[in-house]
This record gives C-alpha cells, structure tokens and sequence, in this order.
C-alpha cells in the first residue's frame, strides 16, 4: 500500500476510534488557537478600524507595517516569545514558557498584524463610502470605527477565520515556545511534525488529514452562522 | 455595550482557566533531554512508571543536546539527560550544572544503503568512514551540534580524514534531528551516523540497513545533570534531585533496562553505585 493510501485509512482508523490521546491533543491544538484567535482580535479589530478612520501623524507607515507583518515567519516569533518568556528573559519569573499560556502568546503574536492589516482595509473601504453620512451625524472617530466594524462583520469573520488557520496551521513558534511535551504542550502541528521525525509517514499524513478536516468544520460552521445571521439581520 | 464588554471578559476568563498548566499544580519538573531518547521511545516507557510511584509528571523537552544544554543554562530546564560528555563538563564547569551523574549508554550505528557501494561494512567504524569518503558515497550528516553531530565529527578525526578539506557534494548537512535526517538519508540512499535507538524505532528505512556496529569506539554514554540552584533559584532542586535519584537506583536501572523493541535493547544502564 502506498504511504498515500496507508495515511488515508490510519486517518479514519483514528478518527473511528475515537483515540483518547489524540482527542486530547485535538482539544489542545482547538483552545490555543481560538484563544489565541480570541486575543487577536480583540486587539487587532479596534487597532484596524482605529488606523483606518484616524487622523494622526504616522498612519502610513503603520499602516505598510502591519501589512508587512502579515507574512511574519513563525519560527521568528517563536524565537521572539521564547526569548521573552526564558527565565532569563524580562518575562521569565511568571514561568510560562513551555506551557500551553505560551503558545496562546505566541499564536497571538503571529495573528495580530493579520487581524489589523486586513480591518484596516476592509473599514477604510467602507470609510470611504459612509463618511460623509457619519460626519453628518456627528459622530466622533472612534464611534465611527465602532460602527464601522458592526457595519461591516460578515467580512470581517473572514478575516477572523483567516487568522485562525494561520494559528491552527502553523509549527515553527509552537514548537519553540511550546517544546512538543507529552500531554502538557503537544498540538496536531507538532505532533505531526515528531511522527514525521520518527519516520511513520502514514500515521504524520493521517494527522495531517484530520487537522485539515478541522479546519472544514471550523469554516462551515462559521459560513452557515453567517448565512443564519445575514437572512436574519442582514 | 457594557453587556458586551462584560461577556467578552468573561469569555477571555473562562478560556484562559480552561488552559491546562496555566496554573497547574506545581508537582512537575522539565527535563531537557535528546531527540534520541524522545524518538526513540525511551520516556514512553520510563515517565509512566515514574509518575505511578511519585505523582511527579516530568515534562520532556526534547532538543540537541547542544540546544538542551543551552536550554538548562537559560534556566528553563530542571534536570538535563543529554549524551556529550564533553559538553556536559563544559556546562558544569562554566557553573550551571551540580554534578554529572552516568546513567546508561546506547550505541551509535553506520547505516546505508544494502548493497554498500563503499564497501564500509565491518566491525570497524573509523576504516567505515575512511571508506564512504574515498568512494565519495553520499552521506548525510545532522550537523545541527547534537551529541550525534559531536560524536560524529569525533570519529571523522580519528580516521584522519580532514572534514573541512575532504567535504563536497557527497557530504550533506542537514542541520536537523535524528529523524528528519533518517528521513533525508532514506530518500537519497546515503550514509549516516545514528543512534540505534532512533534507527530501530524508525520506519521510514527504505533500503538502508545497519553496517557497522559493535565497536566499542561506537558507545554513545548518557549522562543526567541538575540544574545549578544557585545559578537559576526557581530549580526545582528536590523534584529534580528525585527523578536524578531514581533513574540511577536499582529500580530505574532495570526499567531502562526492560525497554525493547522487537526483542532489542535499545539502553545499557551503568550507572555506578553509590
């Protein structure tokens, strides 16, 4: 049997099983990245539609920025957040490196600027077309955002879910800050990456499959919340 | 908005709570140790008796010895399992670490391709790689400062083969671990130095075998240091010391011991009497 095929079938044999273990890291690898997602946005929403409605001297080069920092290279974030959390970083005496609190930084990190960049232009588009009416209102800049992003949401879970599959998706910083423990820090991403360096392609390929197959789910459900939302609100 | 604002924190509450280790009790060391032991399947076997006797849960980090060591010397690490003696006095000498202790050793082996073009089969590892160099044959090297990598450029050295002149196209470092190595080694039908324990739990073999082995030059020693307290205060001396202590008594000696795959003993334990 090809690796192709053996990882297809190690894939449903796993996912029928119901495994315990790899229940556990599903779990671990889901609550990293949508806290991770939730922090990110929670940040990177107001920051976006901040820099798109402001006025204020060094909106370009935030703006070029954030749109640079988009393709940030998980490894160097990784790096960055490990060099922040080691004992012997400014952050070392809250002892977070290796643990799942971490990752969630890390992941954070990775997905502000993508969260940011991609507000900013989506708001600044509707900027363009409702300032008048909202100036006309008088409606001050950070009511203005506010409305924006309420305005413009269904683009914006897309955003969010893009942000999402960046964290889910990505190895380099996890493994740095997170070191791959056994039950404590192992995620879908690392796990694939240690079977792979045990050589055990198909069971790598198998996880590699349902990892991918999580994501589906995660992005239908957030398509058919939006369609529900968009007939009912919209 | 205030509605808002108050669910959005309790939501942010309940997701950072429901995050394992965040606050997790404290029964727990980190042991900075090599990819072998990890891939290998070492601690699979080893922290679950462990953890049944003691309730202590030892977190592995598994790195290069050369990046573990570095690990323990930024105090992220309690403990350090690594196999480079030379590196592992170096980290005591420079302070970090209290004392050495031997715990067992493994062995390392010279893999390649079944039909041998170089002839490197033997007992004999330094007349091996004399002879995948004269042949030019490929050979993958992790070259990433792991106590393999170390130990590897030991032997090339004691072959007398001038590495740094001899290199070319059929000497290929990878910078990566163990098994990425394997990997890279099985796709182009090369040599390599590997420890047998990653090499028996690998799967990926394609047409490499074991050439060489058996040669005492070959014994790979492990060695399990505590992390200095007086260096890095936060070191959990007492945990650290315990696992330190088990793993070099009767019992921990036999659990090394007892690990085997198809039959094989992957670990020697020698660690000396007290």
């Amino acid at each position: 049997m090809s690796t192709l095929s053996e990882g297809f079938s190690t894939a449903f044999g796993l996912m029928a099983g119901f495994d315990a273990r790899l229940l556990g890291i599903v779990g671990l690898s889901l609550r990293v990245s949508l806290t991770a997602v939730f922090f990110g946005s929670l940040i990177g929403l107001p920051l976006g539609a901040s820099v798109a409605v402001g006025r204020f001297a060094g909106r370009a080069p935030v703006t070029v920025l954030l749109n640079a920092f988009i393709g940030l290279p998980a490894v160097v974030v990784g790096l960055l957040v490990y060099l922040l959390l080691s004992r012997a970083g400014p952050l070392g005496e809250f002892g977070l490196l290796f643990t799942p609190a971490a990752m969630v930084v890390a992941q954070t990190v990775l997905i502000t600027p993508l969260i940011a960049a991609f507000t900013r232009q989506i708001v600044a588009d509707a900027w363009r077309e409702y300032r008048e009416q909202l100036k006309s209102l008088g409606a001050s800049a950070g009511r203005a955002a506010f409305t924006l992003l309420v305005d413009t949401r269904f683009s914006l879970v897309t955003v969010v879910l893009a942000a999402f599959g960046r964290a889910i998706a990505e190895v380099g910083a996890v493994m740095i800050v997170g070191g791959n423990i056994d039950g404590v820090t192992r995620v879908m991403t690392t796990t694939i990456a240690l079977e792979t360096s045990k050589g055990d392609l198909p069971l790598a390929l198998a996880l590699g499959i349902i990892l991918v197959g999580i994501v589906i789910i995660v992005n239908a459900a957030a398509h058919a919340t939006r369609q529900l939302a968009q007939r009912r609100y919209g | 908005m205030n509605r808002i604002r108050r669910n959005l924190f309790g939501l942010a509450a309940a997701l950072l709570v429901g995050l394992p280790g965040a606050h997790a009790e404290d029964r727990f060391i980190t042991v900075a140790s090599t990819t072998s032991t990890e891939q290998s399947g070492l601690f699979t076997h080893l922290l679950p008796i462990y953890v049944q006797k003691t309730g202590v849960q030892i977190r592995v980090v598994a790195l290069g010895t050369g990046q573990a060591l570095d690990t323990a010397r930024r105090g992220d690490a309690d403990v350090v399992f690594v196999h480079d003696k030379n590196a592992e006095e170096k980290f005591i000498g420079e302070g970090y670490g209290v004392e050495r202790k031997e715990v067992m050793y493994n062995d390392f082996v010279l893999i390649g391709p079944k039909d041998d073009p170089a002839k490197a089969a033997g007992k004999d590892i330094l007349d091996g790689l004399r002879k995948v160099e004269l042949a030019k044959a490929p050979f993958v090297s992790r070259g990433d400062k792991s106590g393999t990598h170390a130990a590897e450029l030991r032997y090339w050295k004691a072959a007398a083969v001038d590495l740094e002149r001899a290199k070319g196209p059929w000497y290929k470092e990878t910078g990566s671990g163990m098994g990425p190595a394997l990997n890279t080694a099985s796709s182009m039908n090369a040599y390599i130095l590997a420890d047998r324990g990653t090499w028996l739990n690998f799967k990926n073999r394609g047409d490499l075998k074991v050439l060489v082995e058996g040669d005492t030059r070959l014994f790979n020693q492990y060695g399990v240091i505590l992390v200095n307290p007086a260096k890095h205060p936060h070191v959990k001396k007492e945990l650290g010391q315990q696992f330190i202590d088990w793993l070099v008594s009767d019992e921990g000696q036999k659990a090394i011991a007892e690990y085997k795959i198809g039959g094989e003993q992957l670990f020697f334990p020698n660690a000396k009497k007290p």
